[in-house]
């Protein structure tokens, strides 16, 4: 890989140790997936937040780190919310553990804004390259913003983050932006039947770049549940909805296949992953409108959403239901060992292996309908 | 008799010990006991190995990225590996190596897991990109 001067002169120790390390890694990765350069990014997003994922391992780690990031950076949920764990019933030395996580993070210069949609906050312009860890942001950002960013892992997005730039191979070169396999699906879908159909999907075509024609165009939070559900589910990171060639490569899709709707009884019913949008929780307000909760119902957003959705969140909570911030039922150990229902089918793929729950998928309004029946 | 494989250097440094050798993935978050130093996953032939002070040879890093985080861990517990060898390297086990300075060699002129007999001592030399193994 060529580095310039300045990089040469980071990597020679001339920035400090922590810099040193950061463009020490850059240059593996880059050497790794044949990178013939580094490119400045305009932002970076790190996983490995929540005390429940990286433990005492991270925690170590970001404890003897020092410097401070030089791009714009956020972060990924933690364990939990910043106020309302005790209403989540998490302990106190995980609220320790996980707090002191997040003051190091903001040692470093890190926004602590904990969600992972990112792009809410602070959208990136079309053509922007990025270093982003969460996978499902990573999906909306290639896919739906036109942003370019590889999947990036938690300490490879801070090493980024450190540096300003990030080794140009993956997706953020054109020649591999281009889609390997046409999915047509020729029957209407709505809402959560995306989020269902991303996790059909990712499972066939893993890490390919699916194309889509749909019978009309998905809207954004549609387009964000298929994209994270094929994320979790396969590792997809790109996918194209836009009218242009369609690759030869056809995976058909029929109804049926999509159709993983389950009865079952939940003990909890968990809505909003990815955190849910201001338009995705206005839906939920409107559905639950004059009706009472009969068993617990958690609603995650990230708190810059929920800042400026407090009336329709009065409405949300006056039903008994709450909502929660910084935090999700995949990251926090508050929903583990449950029999839990979700609208997502991201969520559906990690409740088994991360969250030990018998996890089961509905559309948004059996959701709350399942969450208001005793 | 010792001979000398070169190869690609990921993580800079020179470790030696005796060799554990695997064909198998390794992941580290959930795989490893950080504490330990000791293979735990259920499913790999080489559970209840220990890889402290070894020379660790698989083929490449699968599952978590906080995997990176339990290499350091197991550095700052003195139960890390003297050295890693990949037969290519991906971005866990890279940056875990990276960050916790344990020497990382991957891309060998001959396959690491064919040539190098479990237990035998060897060396790996990441400042001038080589293997030494017994013959």
């Amino acid at each position: 890989m060529h580095l310039t001067r300045d990089e040469e002169d980071i990597l020679a120790g001339e920035s400090g140790a922590v810099k040193q390390k950061a463009m020490e890694i850059l240059v593996a990765l880059g050497d790794i997936y044949n990178a013939e350069r580094l490119i400045p990014i305009e932002s970076a997003q790190i996983a490995g937040v929540s005390y429940k994922t990286i433990g005492e391992a991270g925690l170590e780690y970001l404890t003897d780190l020092s410097g401070k990031v030089v791009v714009p950076t956020m972060l990924n949920p933690m364990g939990m919310d910043r106020y309302k764990w005790r209403q989540m019933g998490i302990d106190e030395t995980f609220v320790e553990r996980q707090l002191a996580i997040i003051r190091r993070y903001e040692l470093l210069g890190i926004d602590a804004q904990c969600t992972c949609t990112p792009y809410y906050v602070n959208a990136p312009r079309a053509g922007a390259h990025l270093s982003w860890a969460e996978s499902s942001a990573v999906s909306y950002a290639n896919s739906v913003l036109g942003a370019r960013t590889n999947r990036e892992g938690g300490p490879s997005a801070l090493a980024a983050a450190l540096v300003g730039k990030t080794p140009d191979y993956g997706y953020h070169r054109d020649e591999n932006r281009v889609p390997d396999i046409s999915v047509r699906i020729d029957f209407p879908l709505a809402g959560s039947d995306f989020g269902a159909l991303g996790y059909v999907v990712g499972k066939m075509v893993k890490s390919q770049v699916p194309q889509f024609s749909f019978v009309a165009p998905p809207n954004a939070d549609e387009l964000k549940a298929l994209g994270a559900a094929m994320a979790a589910s396969g590792s997809v990171a790109l996918f194209f909805t836009s009218e242009r060639a369609m690759p030869r490569e056809i995976l058909e899709v029929d109804r049926s296949d999509v159709d993983i709707y389950s009865s079952s009884e939940p003990d909890v019913v968990v809505l909003g992953c990815p955190h849910c949008s201001r338009s995705e929780l206005a839906g939920i307000a409107r559905l639950l409108e004059g009706r009472t909760v009969a068993r617990p119902l958690w609603i995650c957003t990230s708190r810059f959403v929920a800042d400026r959705s407090s009336s329709v969140i009065s409405r949300i909570e006056a039903s008994g239901a709450s909502v929660i911030c910084d935090t999700c039922m995949i990251v926090s150990p508050a929903f583990e060992k449950r029999r839990m229902m979700v609208n997502s089918g991201k969520a559906l793929e990690y409740g088994p292996s991360l969250c030990n729950s018998h996890t089961f998928i509905g559309t948004t309004a059996n959701c709350i309908t399942a969450a208001c029946t005793a | 008799m010792l001979k000398r494989i070169k190869g690609r250097i990921i993580a800079k440094g020179i470790g030696e010990g005796p060799a554990v050798v695997t064909r198998q993935p390794l992941s580290f978050l959930g795989g490893i006991d950080p504490k330990q130093g000791v293979i735990m996953d259920p499913h790999h032939e080489l559970r209840g190995t220990s890889i402290a002070g070894t020379v660790l040879a698989f083929p490449q890093g699968k599952g978590s990225t906080v995997g990176s985080y339990v290499l350091y861990q197991l550095k700052r517990n003195n139960k890390a590996p003297a050295a890693i060898i990949n037969a290519l390297s991906e971005t866990i086990v890279a940056v875990g190596a990276i960050i916790s300075n344990i020497p990382l060699i991957d891309k060998l002129e001959v396959d690491p897991i064919a040539a190098i007999k479990p237990g035998s001592h060897v060396l790996v030399n990441c400042v001038e990109g080589f293997v030494e193994v017994e013959k």
